[in-house]
């Protein structure tokens, strides 16, 4: 009976999205649905980095590299032929990345599972490191990615990046796999898979006395995260139809760590609010890096200044309230109703 | 039932293990004294695979000298850690599924759990709590119930009494006493050597790395060298 409840609330939940996102169309501006449009792909990739991070305990700095997997792969699938051969001109592509093309779903798909093949490849052996090394090493990763799309010029164009890639990552696309992420990971974590994630996560040590196969398990984690962060990097890329090796600095992993971290370390519903919460903020904060006149006193615009007050709120958030906004907890249907119910007996009191 | 032959464990140029052996016969309590440092925990470490040995291991008649902890897991000998390592943010349930991880019998996991439940109440009243909120006794229990879920042969235990009250150290070793009735082998790794050695069928004394003394619980606990050095005289 539970289960029928959460199920029709759930398609409720999404109907009412969707209401808001063909309202949000015909009514907000372009840069308002850009905005948008953002929020979805940030939890795409904020929901993959909390499942290696938050589920499964791995800290791993490798986002951006994925992400630029996933960006380039797809984009080279859905540039049309005539474009491909304007924008390269250092060197012209490679043979048959020079005429194949791809409808956009498959190829955002391809961009997943690009990133989620180098995920594995590079996961046997960085798995071994624990802890901090594992960090170290997934940042190298994601410069070697940037180093070689600059210099790797048959193939990504280099320093001068793709240009004019179509913009088929609509408002609907990126919601629809916004959803179809948030999905997967929750039916995921909620699995019996999931608590071994989690228990590998609690103690290594004692998941491997329970004869689970800890390496294996994390590799898995570890691949499916790849695959959502190509994913992401693939819809942006579209999105903003322009693509360059500068573009994935480790100041992009930075921004979706701190969404999972200001959400909540193993929340899904955390790090769904503190997506929305911090890419809106992002774009609002925007302000003050504009120059200022407060009376005779002008102040010129510090362009990173947004960065410095981000930064500042990390901190605070990881003094004063390390375990994000949701903390380990989850947002459930029945938690919802729990609520209304116990509010509304009170009222009556 | 468990075998251990010249048993030798390095970290890095520290000699932990030298030459350790030591038998574990089927439906005993075996334990293995010691002062601090003395190898307790490398012993079961080096048994189930989690650090690296020199020398040989037989359980059940199989060598297992160089299988993975997770192969060891599944043939039926289980490590109960030290500190207990339960999983905090799993509920109790899970914890105890986790145990089953090497099992796909549904129904025979079910019937297991029932059993431990049956064996410890207090886990079926807690059974949606999550474990970081049990009690150190609570805890312990948790996790030796876990490690019954995967029904093994023989369990072996690191310092279950540590950092437990007296009355709890005391419901601890009734309880390790209860599985062993139910016709589990264990191998217990103790400081409490007093407690141990109560309920052990037969005892080994380790010394800097070194079996130094061994016999049977009561033998050890009328010893002299034993009542001096681990029973304060």
């Amino acid at each position: 009976m539970y289960e029928s409840r959460t199920k029709r609330l759930n398609v409720a939940a999404v109907a009412l999205l969707g209401f808001f996102l063909w309202w949000a169309q015909g009514n907000l501006d372009g840069y308002k649905i850009q905005i948008l449009n953002l929020v979805a792909i940030n939890i795409i990739l904020a929901l993959s980095l909390n499942l290696i991070y938050g589920f499964t305990g791995l800290f791993s700095l490798g986002h951006a590299g994925f992400m630029a997997i996933g960006a380039y792969v797809s984009s080279l699938l859905i540039l049309p032929a005539a474009q491909k051969e304007m924008i390269f001109l250092l060197e012209p592509l490679v043979w048959p990345l020079s005429v194949l093309q791809a409808p956009f779903f498959v190829a955002v798909l391809a961009g997943g599972v690009a990133a989620a093949l180098f995920g594995l490849l590079i996961s046997l052996p960085v798995l071994r490191l624990g802890g901090d090394y594992l960090g170290i090493a997934t940042l190298g990763f994601a410069e070697i990615v940037r180093v070689v799309a600059n210099n790797l010029s048959g193939i990504t164009n280099g320093a001068l990046g793709l240009k004019g890639i179509p913009n088929h990552a609509n408002i609907w696309w990126n919601y629809g796999w916004c959803l179809f992420t948030l999905y997967f990971i929750a039916r995921l974590v909620n699995s019996n898979f999931g608590n071994v994630l989690k228990a590998i996560r609690d103690d290594e040590t004692a998941a491997r006395a329970m004869g689970i196969d800890v390496l294996r398990c994390k590799v898995v984690s570890f691949s499916i995260g790849a695959f959502f962060a190509g994913v992401g990097g693939a819809l942006m890329a579209s999105l903003l139809t322009t693509i360059d090796p500068k573009m994935f600095l480790f100041l992009l992993t930075f921004n979706v760590l701190m969404i999972v971290v200001a959400g909540g370390l193993g929340s899904l519903s955390g790090t769904v609010i503190a997506g929305v919460v911090i890419t809106v903020l992002l774009e609002w904060l925007r302000f003050v890096e504009n120059p200022v006149t407060i009376g005779s006193f002008h102040i010129p615009g510090i362009p990173g200044m947004r960065m410095v007050i981000f930064s500042m709120a990390l901190l605070f958030i990881i003094l004063f309230r390390r375990e994000g906004i949701m903390g380990m907890r989850e947002i459930t249907w029945n938690g919802i109703i729990g609520v209304c119910r116990r509010k509304g007996e009170k009222d009556r009191d | 039932m468990l075998r251990v032959e010249n048993l030798d464990v390095y970290y890095g140029g520290i000699h932990a293990l030298k030459n350790v052996s030591i038998s574990v016969p089927r439906g005993k309590i075996v334990t293995l004294i010691g002062a601090n440092g003395a190898g307790k925990s490398s012993t079961l470490r080096a048994i189930s695979g989690l650090v690296r040995k020199k020398g040989k291991v037989f359980h059940d008649g199989e060598d297992i000298s160089s299988s993975s902890p997770e192969a060891i897991t599944a043939g039926g000998l289980v490590l109960v850690p030290e500190g207990r390592k339960i999983f905090p943010h799993l509920t109790v349930y899970e914890n105890l599924m986790l145990g089953a991880y090497v099992r796909n019998d549904r129904s025979g996991i079910d019937e297991t759990r029932e059993w431990v439940y049956d064996l410890f109440p207090r886990l079926r009243e807690r059974a949606w709590q999550k474990g970081g909120t049990l009690s150190g006794g609570e805890q312990q229990m948790l996790a030796l119930g876990r490690a019954l879920m995967s029904r093994p042969n023989v369990i072996m235990m690191d310092e279950p009494s540590l950092g437990l009250a007296p009355l709890l150290v005391k419901e601890v070793f009734e309880i390790i006493a209860a599985v062993n009735a139910e016709g589990v082998t264990l191998l217990l790794v103790e400081q409490n050597a007093f407690a141990a050695l109560r309920i052990a069928h037969h005892a080994y004394v380790l010394e800097v790395g070194r079996i130094v003394l061994e016999g049977s619980g009561e033998e050890l606990l009328a010893d002299g060298r034993v009542r001096e050095a681990y029973l304060g005289g």
